[in-house]
Parts: structure tokens; sequence; C-alpha cells
């Protein structure tokens, strides 16, 4: 990555930095469509057959669900877990 | 891969005379873009296919093999639009509530 052109760039051009900020979130979405279907996959496909059964193409929804909702989860978690140790600090200083 | 990027990048940047050309620098990022996602795909494809489909590699790619590939290919690609699909539906549904 080349800091400094991209942002030369940005500032000069706002089509430029709009078009950059759409194709970063494309990306994401991209990536973790890759990530969830190699994960899923493992989980989801026996013996690939001669079409993806609807047994299958239900456990693939249901993993990207449930995925979402572990990571979701965790965040939460560990926001509640950081928010009740700095509330904990906060009243040992006191 | 490698280095593909930034010397693309600088040639369309600077190559017409220092002018920078906008246009030309998005297409080019757009086909950098679709390269890499066609070979993050045809990586994680060839994974789980060889995982699949060669329980013992032989002297050669035998006939039954190469039916299995084409078949998990296809399969993959079903999961990879079921998967997008999904997570698409899954965006548009915490979009609305919000």
């Amino acid at each position: 990555m080349e800091a400094s052109s991209p942002a030369g760039l940005s500032a000069t051009d706002p089509q430029l930095q709009h078009f950059i900020e759409v194709e970063t979130q494309k990306q994401r979405f991209q990536q973790l469509v890759h990530q969830m279907t190699e994960l899923c996959w493992e989980k989801c496909m026996d013996k690939p057959g001669p079409k993806l059964d609807s047994r299958a193409e239900t456990c693939f929804v249901n993993c990207v669900e449930r995925f979402i909702d572990t990571s979701q989860f965790i965040l939460n978690r560990l926001e509640q877990t950081q928010k009740s140790k700095s509330a904990f600090s906060e009243s040992l200083s006191d | 891969m490698e280095g593909g990027f930034g010397s693309e990048f600088g040639a369309a940047g600077g190559g017409a005379g220092g002018k920078l050309d906008p246009g030309l620098i998005m297409e080019q990022v757009k086909v950098q873009i679709a390269v890499a996602n066609a070979q993050e795909l045809l990586q994680r494809m060839t994974d789980k296919c060889f995982r699949k489909c060669i329980g013992k590699p032989g002297s050669s790619l035998d006939n039954s093999e190469q039916k299995c590939i084409a078949m998990c290919m296809d399969r993959y690609m079903d999961a990879w639009n079921t998967v997008s699909r999904a997570y698409n539906s899954r965006l548009q549904r915490e979009r609305a509530n919000m």
C-alpha cells in the first residue's frame, strides 16, 4: 500500500474517493462470503451430488445466520466484559 | 499479484505526462479486484475438492476423480451463491431493523 498516493488522490477527487469506499465495502462482503462458504462447506457438504439438495441448502443458510450471530454475540460479550472491567477499575481508583 | 498492483497503479497514475486519470485507475482497480476474487475462489475450491475427491493420490487423475471434481466445482459455486444470498438478505434485514 502506498499510503501517500491514494490519500492524495482521494483528497483531490471525491468521485474516486466514493469509488474506493464502495469497492472496499463490496470487497469486505466478498471476503466474508469466501470465508463462510469454506466454513459452511465443511459443516454442510458430505459428498457433492449432481445438485445442491434442499437439506444442504437449508444447512448453508442456517450456517451463515449462526456464524453472524456468533460473531455478534462475541462482540457484544467482549463489550460487556470491557464495560464491567472498566467500571471495576474506576471504582477501585475512587 | 505481488508487485502487479503497484506497478500498474503507477503506470495509470503517472504515465500520461504526470496527469492522473481517475477513470483509468478505477477501471484497473476493478480488474485487479476481479482477478483477486477469482484467485481466492480458485484456491479455496481446489483445496475443498481435492479433499473431497482425491482419497489416495494415484499415478494419474482417473475418470471417477475427474467426475467428482467437476461435480464438486459446481456444488461449490452453488454453495458460494447460496451463502452470498443468505448474507445479503441478513444485511437487508438488519438494515431494515435499524
